[in-house]
């Protein structure tokens, strides 16, 4: 294990490569990528649809596992954990958004930010206490009970957010984070994005939009056709 | 953590369609029929075997017919005659013997009419015996002497209005039977057996003058002189039956039962019923647990986005199979309660319809076990036509399933 600090890697890929079988075809989503993320970091993932910025995503997330090639969480190799394995030390280590909210439809807001928390085996009391504490933290505790389909996007938004960080996660993945959102709404999201990373947090953001991109990461790893065409910092 | 499955489970069942509720009726039918039968069932026999008065364990009786099961006195191609009877009588095995004609008729009173069973009291000691063996308590007035005419002693339910008759009947009252007059002289006292709350009794030589049946006799009750060897008598009877009205052995044209022997054939007839409601009620969980099979399937499909979002935010393999496990079992439970529910109404309304009905006082057998175990069972029967659905739910990947 790396000791965590301002300089300890979080997540490593290391000459990572995913193919798919298509018929008799493979295709090659992600052919050969490294990206390092620092604890603290906000990094961008950017490029256009079919640059493998999606798969990259998931095996960021490790919700996906390499063909060849390793991935580090926090020091541990998890490229060839069981997917079940692999959920708990992903629920336990990374937050995600995605672009379409993804919130359970038959749970409320509360009840949506508790669920990664019942995975990971908290009592109930503890749950319902950091749940509150995050609709404080993103300004919805008076729609605690509503439903994601009584709230509008930009509310949606947030709820996930809460549930992104309800197991205090190091790293908070999010996918075309402002992707459903107008560009108001979009807005909102990246200051709270902005915010968490100043906190501390690790942001990891997949997106298109190169504006949006060096506009809030530091790096910004630019894909095109499975591999990284170049990397850009911006200047402090 | 299992408390959380369960909540969450009544969450998405409470949003399903009523798609998957019309899935529970197997489950619901099928239960409501074990709960029904076996509330009903026990009390029925019960019911059934007291009301053929099989309370007296030494009469053996002969009725012509065969296999029939026809009350006494339906119609009958070869009756029994009064030459059998007297063939009976004279049989050494036999102490006593008493012929009986039982016939349906129709009775007015208050300006209704009635239809129901007459029966003939013979004179002399044979009145005696039948007396002891029927072992009646009078409520009201006298029971019938030799020589009394038009004459007639009633069952409880005349008294108690049970009949139909919007008036209750009593001593010193006149009622018409197919057309003739008859004063009412004796009320019996109440049995619990419609053979007996439901009777009218009348001496003999009314009894032939209102139906005329000549020398047909009904039904033969018979006192074996050895109350320990039932099936001693019972043989010397058909043995000089065969011989009178020349059949063979297994073809015989009448029927003589001992009080076993009814019993038997009573409780082989509910059997019957009950076995037959029983693979109803199998069927219909059978069903039951398919309607669960494939509601949960498609279930698993309509949510493999909500699957891959739990995956993606944390959920293991197994904590997703649990959810749709305890969904299924969910499921199979509602449908049980629902079915235990009804199931105890018919029961209840059932018993009550019959006790109205027969005047009889049966109680519903219906036992906090019965319904505990209805419910467990029909949680488990979801639980385990979950199994598949929710194995199939945990297997699905994170990453194909948000795509």
């Amino acid at each position: 294990m790396v000791k965590k600090g301002e300089d300890s890697i979080v997540i490593e890929l290391r000459n990572v490569e995913r193919h798919y079988h298509m018929g008799d075809n493979i295709v090659r989503a992600v052919d050969g990528i490294s990206i390092k993320v620092k604890q603290g970091e906000f990094i961008a993932i950017m490029g256009p649809s079919g640059s493998g910025k999606s798969t990259a995503m998931n095996l960021v997330g490790s919700l996906d596992s390499p063909t060849h090639g390793h991935i580090f969480l926090d020091g541990e190799d998890v490229s060839r954990l069981e997917e079940s394995d692999l959920a708990q030390v992903r629920g336990r280590k990374i937050g995600f958004i995605f672009q379409s909210f993804n919130l359970i439809p038959n749970l409320t807001a509360k009840e949506n930010i508790m669920l990664p928390m019942m995975f990971q085996g908290l009592e109930i009391e503890e749950r319902e206490k950091v749940a509150e504490d995050l609709l404080k933290l993103v300004n919805l505790e008076d729609r605690m009970n509503h439903y994601p389909g009584e709230l509008s996007g930009g509310q949606r938004q947030r709820v996930a957010i809460a549930r992104a960080l309800s197991n205090n996660p190091d790293v908070i993945l999010a996918d075309e984070p402002t992707g459903n959102l107008d560009t108001k709404t979009g807005e909102i999201v990246l200051e709270f994005l902005d915010k968490l990373n100043k906190e501390g947090k690790t942001i990891i953001m997949v997106t298109h939009d190169p504006n949006l991109a060096q506009k809030h990461a530091q790096i910004v790893y630019w894909l095109k056709d499975g591999k990284v065409e170049k990397i850009t910092r911006k200047k402090k | 953590m299992i408390q959380d499955y369960f909540e969450i489970a009544f969450k998405n069942l409470k949003h399903r369609g009523i798609r998957s509720w019309l899935t529970l009726l197997g489950i619901f039918i099928g239960v409501m029929a074990v709960v029904a039968l076996i509330s009903l069932g026990s009390g029925l026999k019960l019911a059934v075997a007291s009301q053929f008065g099989l309370s007296s364990t030494e009469l053996i009786s002969v009725q012509a017919g065969g296999l029939n099961f026809g009350p006494p006195g339906s119609y009958v191609a070869n009756p029994l005659t009064t030459k059998d009877f007297d063939a009976i009588k004279r049989i050494n095995s036999v102490k006593q013997a008493i012929k009986r004609n039982m016939r349906s008729g129709k009775l007015e009173y208050n300006n209704k009419v009635v239809f129901g069973y007459s029966a003939s009291v013979p004179d002399g000691n044979d009145r005696k015996f039948l007396y002891d063996q029927l072992d009646l308590t009078l409520l009201q007035g006298r029971m019938l002497k030799d020589g009394d005419l038009g004459k007639v002693v009633v069952g409880y339910n005349f008294y108690a209005d049970k009949v139909g008759l919007d008036k209750s009947v009593t001593v010193g009252k006149k009622v018409l039977i197919n057309n003739k007059s008859f004063e009412v002289i004796g009320v019996v006292d109440k049995r619990g057996s419609f053979i007996y709350d439901n009777l009218v009794l009348m001496n003999e030589k009314d009894m032939q003058d209102l139906f005329a049946y000549g020398d047909v006799v009904d039904i033969i009750a018979v006192l074996p002189r050895d109350k320990t060897n039932l099936d001693k008598t019972k043989t010397d009877i058909e043995t000089v039956l065969r011989d009178r009205r020349n059949v063979k052995v297994g073809k015989e044209d009448f029927k003589v039962s001992t009080p076993e022997s009814s019993l038997a054939q009573i409780n082989k007839i509910l059997n019957g019923v009950q076995i037959f409601i029983a693979i109803v009620a199998s069927i219909s969980i059978l069903i039951g647990a398919i309607g669960i099979i494939n509601t949960m399937t498609t279930s698993v499909l309509e949510r493999r986005r909500e699957i891959g979002i739990m995956k993606a935010i944390g959920a293991t393999n197994s904590q997703i199979f649990f959810q749709f496990f305890i969904e299924a079992s969910l499921l199979g439970l509602i449908g049980g309660f629902i079915g235990a529910f009804f199931g105890t109404l018919i029961g209840l309304a059932g018993t009550a319809g019959i006790n109205t009905w027969i005047g009889a006082s049966i109680k519903p057998s219906i036992s906090f076990a019965l319904i505990f175990f209805s419910l467990l069972g029909s949680f488990l029967l979801g639980g385990i036509a979950g199994i598949v659905p929710a194995l199939d739910a945990a297997k699905q990947n994170p990453v194909e399933a948000i795509r």
